[in-house]
This record gives C-alpha cells, structure tokens and sequence, in this order.
C-alpha cells in the first residue's frame, strides 16, 4: 500500500544525494585548481583533448549554420525589402545565441561524452583507487585539469564558431545573394555591441563551459563501476548537459537581454 | 620530447585561433571597429540632416557603387553634418558642380549618397567638398508636413 510512496521517496532522495555529490564535487575542484600552476602540462594535454579536437566540428558547424542564417534571413528580410540587414540578422543570432548554444552542444556531445567514458572507466578500472593508494588525489590530479580545459577552451571555441558563421553568412549573402558588402558589414558595425552583445555571448559560454564539464566529469566520476554503468552514464551525461544548457540558456537570455 | 612540442604547438595554435577569432569579432562585427580602407580619394559634402546614414554606406552615381562613406562628423560652427567620401580611384571625372543627395533604399531600408553628375568642366579631386547636397528626408518630417497641407486645404 505504501510501497508506491516509499520508491517515490527514495527517488527524490537519490536524485538529492546526486545533486549534493555534484555540488561537493565542483566544489573539491574549484578548491584545487591552483593545482594545475604546478602542472601546467596537464591543462595543456586537457585542452588538446577538449579544444583542438573539436575544432573541426565546431569550425565546419559554424561554417554552415552562418551560411544557412544567410539564406533564411535573406529570403524572409527580402521580402521587406530590408535584405542589406542581413549582416545584422546573421551576427546577433550567432554572437548571442547560436555560438555559445551549439557550441555547448557540439562540445558536449565531442569532449563531454569522451571525459564522461574516461572518467567512468578509469573507475571502473579502479584507477581512481589506485590514484587514492598512492596518496595522490584523483580530484586534483585527473579531474581538475579537465575542468579547467574544457571551461577555457568553451570561450574560445564559441568565438571560432561566431566568427566562422559571420564570414559564412558573408559567403553567401555577399557572394551568392549579392547583398551590398559595404550594407552587409557596415549594418553589422552600426548595430552589434560590444558590452551588450559581444562580451554577454562570451560570457553565456563561459558558464556553459562550466556546466558542460561540471557534469561530464560528475557522471564519469559518480558512474557505477561497470561497463553497463559507465555506458549509462556517458548517455546521460550528453543528455543532461544539452538539458543544462538550454534551460540556463533561456535564463541568461532573460538576465542579460531582459530589459 | 617531439610529440611534447606537437602538443603545446597545436594548442597554442588553438589558442591563437580563438583569440584571432576574438579579435576579428570585435573589430570588424561590433561598434568597436573603426576600419577604413585607404584606398581612393576624399571628397567633403556637408547636410544640414544626414537622417540614419552609416560610415561604409555605400555611395552611387547612377545607381552604381563607386565609393563609401568614410566618415560622419558634426560641424559645431555651422551646425552641419560634414560627410566625408572615399571614392574609388578609377572614378576621377566627378565635375565640381555635382548633386549629392543622401537617399533611402526601399521605404525602411539602409541610407545611402547618391551623385548626380553636373555639366562643369571642372573636376573635383581629393580634399575638394561638394558644394550643392540635399538632406535626408525624414518620413516623419514628411509625414508631418503632408498633414499640415491636407489641414491646410480643408480649412
């Protein structure tokens, strides 16, 4: 009779447990990222795995989501007769939306995943345990590294990401729909911020950057120590992070653009 | 020792590339930018309203684009707009008495300087001002002044 509400119980205080073990985690590594001033080549070996592999998605996503910006806005603003607006239309999605959103995304499907089934495996493997043995903290040492990478390259491939998207919607509005390039640029400088737009962008990334990897490494490091488990947690770790980034996506919109 | 070097090479050319993407996005996406290609001459115009016209609108003589705007300034002695034009090098028989107007494309579109060739002989090089313009017409003042007629002729 009570099972029902009892499992229901149990869920919620699982799912609490989850989300404390997550905030003493982040917090573990947020208290040892001075760590990685003495072993800078660990950051550097990090940011290889997060941002340089990534930038092939990242750049070639970009390239078409600008192109494609470009043929939708110019077929929706021609018919306003406002078609030299394009620049415009294409910059501000990318810079305050798409970049830091799809980046995130792409980011976290490429090198979340990837640091997830790591992480999980090295679990699984009782590395983590032996790390411990030795009285080297798995924290610090594994953990933090990643950490830092990913919230570090997330910036840099969200500006890659605008940037390649600007000159594809410039390719193709400029080039292809023969929108005025002087229109195409100038709009563009008269209209997009720095503060307002620019520097907002980049900030939504950072944060993304953070939740991305925040929650691959909690799953990796949370998972169940099998193969079923670390599988597990790889899938719910993309899914959570793409989860994340939309809703705090929504709610930074609101906070920064609101008024 | 080599694939260290591969490693720092390859992130630091990461690094790079996200701040030349940075860069890029600052100076030549937002109003940080203050870009203007030196090449072509300069020409003055001063308006007594400019409306919306932008530095890099474009400027056109029969329709045609044969120049930008360089710069928007404000004269505080003689409450004018000063424009100044970069035109293309190749165009240089502009006579002195030529006609600029600053134009609309389409009803709610972008501001642009259109040139009307006068009949001088004469023909204006770089520094030289264009001595007869015409404003922007702005849809509000003109609006205005329709209904000012229209109450004008019922009353």
């Amino acid at each position: 009779m009570l099972d029902p509400l009892a499992r229901l119980g149990r869920r919620v205080l699982e799912a609490l447990e989850r989300l404390g073990r997550g905030h003493l985690l982040l917090l573990a590594i947020l208290l040892g990222l001075g760590e990685v001033l003495r072993r800078p080549r660990l950051l550097w070996e990090q940011m290889f795995n997060i941002g340089v592999l990534s930038l092939l998605i990242v750049g070639v996503s970009g390239l078409f989501v600008g192109m494609v910006l470009a043929l939708q806005g110019y077929y929706v603003l021609s018919q306003f007769g406002a078609a030299e607006s394009l620049g415009v239309m294409v910059t501000a999605s990318l810079v305050r939306e798409l970049g830091p959103v799809v980046t995130a995304l792409l980011v976290a499907g490429r090198a979340g995943s990837a640091l997830t089934a790591e992480i999980g495996l090295m679990k699984a493997t009782e590395q983590l345990s032996g790390l411990e043995m030795m009285a080297v903290d798995p924290v610090r040492r594994i953990l933090v590294p990643r950490f830092l990478g990913g919230v570090l390259s997330m910036p840099l491939l969200a500006a890659i990401f605008s940037a390649v998207g600007v000159l594809g919607g410039y390719f193709v509005g400029v080039g292809l729909l023969g929108v005025d390039e002087g229109a195409y640029w100038s709009q563009m400088q008269a209209k997009i911020d720095f503060d307002e737009d620019l520097v907002n962008g980049m900030l939504k990334s950072l944060a993304f950057g953070v939740v991305v990897t925040w929650i691959a490494l909690f799953q990796g490091y949370d998972t169940v120590p099998t193969s079923e488990g670390v599988s597990r947690s790889t899938t719910r770790s993309v899914v959570q992070a793409a989860l994340v980034v939309l809703g705090l996506d929504f709610v930074l919109t609101a906070l920064m653009f609101g008024d | 020792m080599a694939k260290r070097r591969n490693l720092e090479l390859m992130v630091g050319t990461f690094v790079a590339l996200g701040l030349v993407a940075l860069f890029f996005l600052a100076m030549h996406v937002s109003n940080l930018s203050l870009n203007t290609s030196g090449e072509g001459y300069l020409l003055q115009a001063r308006f007594a309203n400019v409306g919306s016209l932008k530095v890099r609108a474009p400027v056109t003589m029969a329709g045609v684009r044969i120049g930008r705007v360089d710069s928007v300034r404000f004269d505080k002695d003689t409450y004018e707009a000063v424009v100044s034009l970069r035109i293309d090098a190749t165009i240089d028989s502009i006579p002195d008495d030529t006609f600029a107007n600053i134009f609309t494309s389409g009803l709610l579109g972008e501001q642009y300087i259109g040139l009307e060739p006068g009949g001088s002989t004469e023909m204006l090089r770089d520094g030289d001002e264009i001595v007869h313009t015409q404003s922007a017409l702005v849809l509000e003042q003109m609006i205005g002044q329709f209904l000012f007629q229209k109450a004008g002729e019922s009353g």
